[in-house]
């Protein structure tokens, strides 16, 4: 079960996502070049935070355009899982992978704290290991996490499950005053109809070493494993 | 009559004729230029260097001190860290945003230049009151966003350091920034030009006209007419930082290269003469070569550009072209520039001819000047400070929460939560604690960090108020768990010509040393920053920051200050004395600055810190906090807000109630414990004959109550108490406030 984290220039957190694979669950992984057009043999795509080309433009608006990128939507169209975190996120609506885009925070500052989710859909490959209805802790570090998307396009979201977490106080109430960017709905990951590629702000690979004290979004590496384990036998 | 042109320079006619006899002759415009930057304070240490032999900088763990572009020290299993401060605050007064950032670039790039990968970036903010000034407010949130940009986007996590306020910092902001970084023992590099015929090649972001003369801009007063100077602003491109780091530490990992050197003040110039000089050899580099972004650069402008993100590796000769391929991979190029010669010469070339050539002992040969030190006559006054000068305010709740709303107290979260403190997955414990705490990858152990300075101190007793300093970095280190190993040092101070700030330099720097030997925490590096004064305001508070890595053995002694159970005891370490004198108290509450600084005993702070080390290791301990800034109500609410629980304490002391709740004696620790715990704690300190009184309990009801010889002196709530604490930063960023 081969894991990649694919590297831009600018990509901070690829080792913490390496990391993740490689010491927490303890699978193979390797890091996938943004010039590559052949990414190998592997069963999943961590497209991990930064400031891939600076941000320069617009957060994700170059790294669309990568080479790399062309062969992750190929790996996704064959139905391979693919999670983008935070500027992952971001590269992710760039490419039209996921609807909806990501504005600046509407504190028009960067934000960096631990941040209460609460799983709105534990039905899919990424997050299984949770209930939903589940609160959990995961840090947010981030400028442009205001997501938006159009008011039809949120409403078929809602209708599909398609919105995996959404930011709340450490209660699990969700509203205007726990949501820290002004994501509409309170947004903080969703999923492609297909359940295969996922986007989200928050860091779940931060907050699953439990020597830092979190350990919550260990979650979503191990769901992931399982789904993979699951169908590749 | 036509202004000397060594004087504009920023020479003295008596460094001119020095010059002149080194080199049998007079300088072109070229050679001038190159001495003029080599000899000025921030490359030559022209005012400090005499004083730097008080330092003590060697020690067990002490791999690399001071003369390299960071110190290093030993944290065992052959790992090492590399950290080193550096002020940036003449540009941060003028252009806050680039001036934050590029001293946070320049910094990490000091780091990466000992062959170490970044891990964590501190900073040490002090502004004026922002009152009614919008300017400040600007100054203020600039600085920080800049320091944020670059730091978030280029990966390394910002994880704690101080923003304090004073209006001595009103026309004169001090931004000084750490950086820390890690790596094995083997893969230590310096900054040397060895093997003759050896290239130079320049590596990262072209050259350009940006920070022209920053060097001896900063070694100048800040004045009106400085505005003129803003083509000294460097402009920071953190992305580009990224890709340098990336790309070094991957040529770093080959056999490539001899000497790696960061290009900070007077870029390609003093980078080149420092491992020249380091290797008794000379270097001959050709203008032409540099990559430049702008047309028809002089040749002097491309020696002393500080365009940033640019470092210089001297690389074994054949192997350019595979340096340059690795550079190629992250968009990158390593372009080679000149050669180290044999002829200890320092040749300047454009397009193969010489237009500039002195010897290079001679340009690190910058003269040095002991000048003349007179006390500065406000400690007359402010010495003869008595207690009884004040009156006690009746209302001392009220007290108590206006000094946890103080902006040099309350909650900085305001400013932390626009850095990213978490990434690279290393952060244990986070801003807003003693010390940060970074744990050190498949180890069980870490390392403490933090950045401490006291301007009101050092302006009331610069000695002493410079030992506090140091006193109290280690003992925030220790309340996290940490040994404290070595510190460096950012010497931030008004212009050392005037006899009473040189006073307060050679003091400060005298009561540093002091309080490292008895510490143990030798001086591996560090940066002075003089001349920090304006015509309007004067000149600063002298202000040494001390940045300061300790070593957690452990994760398991990693301690926090927050209470944690109920009915814990609370245990107050060491001796409360009347003390008022340059406390927080008085500042913000009566409005003065006066008094003497609380007396400091290095001989006994020593035990004490080896003593609560000592039972943090032993696990005894279940939270511990220095006593600070506001003193021991303040630290007791700090340590009830953060665990949300409340705290019923009684004290027997015959003294003033404001002298007992927010004095500021020095060597006092706050402890709490359980009852097993707590009796095994005070009989150790009986031992070590330390005084450790069990105060009272930690209680589940959120109130504080604090009783003097059965007057109660405090009782309040920990909410209203929390929301003066985290509300303190927004209130004073308000513009309507």
């Amino acid at each position: 079960m081969n894991w990649g984290v694919l590297l831009f220039p600018g990509s901070n957190c690829a080792e913490d996502c390496f990391h993740a694979v490689d010491k927490i669950l303890g699978k193979p992984v390797k890091y996938l070049w943004h010039k590559d057009t052949d990414l190998g043999d592997v069963d999943a795509i961590i497209i991990p935070g930064g400031f891939s080309y600076g941000d320069h433009l617009r957060p994700g608006a170059i790294a669309h355009l990568s080479p790399a990128m062309t062969a992750v939507k190929e790996f996704a169209a064959a139905e391979g899982l693919v999670i983008g975190i935070c500027n992952g996120f971001q590269i992710l609506t760039e490419s039209r992978m996921l609807p909806g885009s990501l504005l600046q925070n509407r504190g028009l500052k960067f934000l960096c704290q631990d941040q209460s989710l609460k799983v709105d859909n534990a039905d899919t490959p990424f997050t299984s290991e949770y209930a939903s209805g589940d609160v959990v802790g995961f840090p947010i570090a981030h400028n442009e996490g205001n997501y938006y998307a159009a008011p039809d396009t949120i409403a078929e979201m809602e209708a599909n499950g398609q919105i995996l977490f959404r930011y709340c106080s450490p209660d699990g109430e969700v509203s205007d005053g726990t949501n820290p960017n002004g994501s509409i709905n309170s947004i903080a990951g969703i999923i492609n109809r297909t359940g295969n590629v996922v986007g989200m702000m928050p860091h779940p690979e931060r907050s699953a070493d439990s020597v830092l004290g979190l350990s919550d979004g260990k979650g979503v590496f191990v769901s992931m494993l399982k789904h993979l384990e699951a169908t590749h036998g | 009559m036509e202004e000397k042109i060594w004087i504009k320079a920023g020479l003295t006619d008596s460094e001119y004729e020095l010059l002149t006899k080194h080199m049998g002759r007079e300088p072109n415009t070229i050679e001038l230029a190159l001495y003029a930057q080599m000899w000025s304070e921030h490359c030559g240490y022209t005012h400090t260097r005499p004083l730097f032999k008080h330092f003590l900088t060697t020690g067990p763990r002490i791999v690399q001190g001071p003369g390299e572009n960071a110190g290093i020290v030993d944290i065992d299993d052959d790992e090492v860290i590399t950290f080193k401060l550096e002020s940036h605050n003449h540009p941060s007064a003028i252009a806050p945003f680039q001036g934050a950032a590029t001293g946070v670039g320049g910094i990490i790039r000091d780091i990466l230049a000992m062959g170490a990968y970044p891990i964590a970036s501190l900073n040490s903010l002090h502004f004026g009151h922002p009152g009614e000034q919008g300017h400040t407010r600007w100054l203020i949130s600039e600085v920080i966003h800049g320091i944020g940009e670059y730091g978030n986007c280029v990966g390394v996590p910002t994880v704690g350091g101080e923003v304090r306020f004073s209006n001595a910092y009103k026309g004169n902001p001090l931004v000084n920034a750490m950086c820390v970084g890690f790596m094995k023992k083997s893969e230590i590099k310096k900054a040397i030009a060895t093997g003759v015929g050896n290239s130079l090649m320049i590596v990262g972001n072209l050259t350009g006209r940006d920070g022209m003369g920053g060097a001896s801009f900063a070694s100048k007063d800040l004045e009106e007419e400085n505005d003129e100077d803003r083509g000294a602003i460097q402009v920071g491109d953190p992305f580009m930082e990224k890709l340098l780091i990336e790309a070094c530490l991957e040529v770093f990992k080959e056999d490539y290269v001899v000497g790696v050197q960061d290009m900070g003040a007077a870029g390609i110039l003093s980078s080149s003469v420092e491992t020249a000089s380091k290797a008794g050899n000379g270097v001959e580099i050709d203008v032409a070569l540099v990559p430049k972004r702008e047309e028809s650069m002089r040749p002097e402008e491309v020696m002393i550009s500080e365009s940033q993100e640019r470092m210089l590796l001297i690389v074994k000769k054949g192997m350019e072209d595979k340096v340059n391929k690795i550079f190629h991979k992250w968009d990158l190029h390593a372009v080679v520039i000149g050669h180290v010669t044999d002829d200890g010469m320092y040749r300047v070339l454009e397009d193969g001819t010489t237009v500039g050539e002195v010897p290079v002992w001679s340009l690190m040969d910058a003269p040095t000047y002991i000048l003349d030190a007179v006390e500065p006559p406000h400690l007359k006054e402010t010495m003869a400070f008595k207690n009884e000068q004040v009156a006690q305010p009746s209302d001392l709740n009220k007290v108590l929460v206006r000094l946890l709303s103080a902006p040099d107290i309350c909650s900085k979260e305001w400013v932390y939560r626009q850095y990213d403190h978490r990434v690279q997955m290393n952060t244990v414990v986070k801003p807003g604690s003693d010390a940060a705490i970074l744990r050190i990858k498949g180890r069980d152990k870490g390392i403490g960090l933090t950045m401490d300075s006291n301007g009101r101190y050092c302006y009331l007793n610069p000695r002493r108020g410079a030992q506090s300093i140091v006193a109290e970095s280690a003992r925030n280190q220790v309340v996290s768990g940490a040994e404290p190993i070595a510190i460096t040092d950012g010497l931030n101070f008004g212009n050392p010509e005037k006899p009473e700030v040189y006073y307060q330099l050679e003091q400060s720097i005298i009561g540093i040393s002091e309080a490292c030997r008895a510490l143990d925490t030798p001086v591996i590096g560090g940066n002075a920053s003089l001349y920090n004064q304006t015509p309007e305001f004067g000149s600063i508070y002298p202000t040494p920051i001390i940045g300061m890595t300790g070593l957690v053995k452990s994760l398991d002694h990693i301690t926090t200050m927050e209470f944690k159970d109920e009915g814990d005891f609370v245990i107050l370490i060491g001796e409360t004395k009347e003390e008022l004198g340059a406390s927080e108290y008085l500042d913000v509450i009566h409005n003065l600055v006066s008094g003497d600084v609380p007396e400091l005993d290095l001989a006994l702070e020593r035990k004490a810190q080896d003593y609560v080390l000592d039972i943090i290791r032993k696990g005894l301990v279940r939270s511990a906090h220095d006593l600070g800034d506001g003193g021991l109500a303040v630290a007791l609410a700090e340590s009830c807000i953060a665990g949300e629980l409340g705290a019923n304490v009684s004290l027997d002391l015959d003294m003033r109630a404001d002298a007992l709740l927010f004095g500021e004696s020095q060597t006092r620790f706050m402890l709490s414990a359980d009852e097993t715990s707590t009796d095994r704690i005070v009989e150790m300190a009986a031992i070590q004959g330390l005084e450790a009184a069990v105060i009272g309990r930690v209680t589940k009801a959120k109130t504080i109550i604090i009783h003097n010889m059965d007057e109660k002196l405090i009782d309040i709530s920990v909410d209203e108490c929390g929301t003066a604490f985290s509300t303190g930063f927004d209130k004073l960023m308000k513009t309507d406030s």
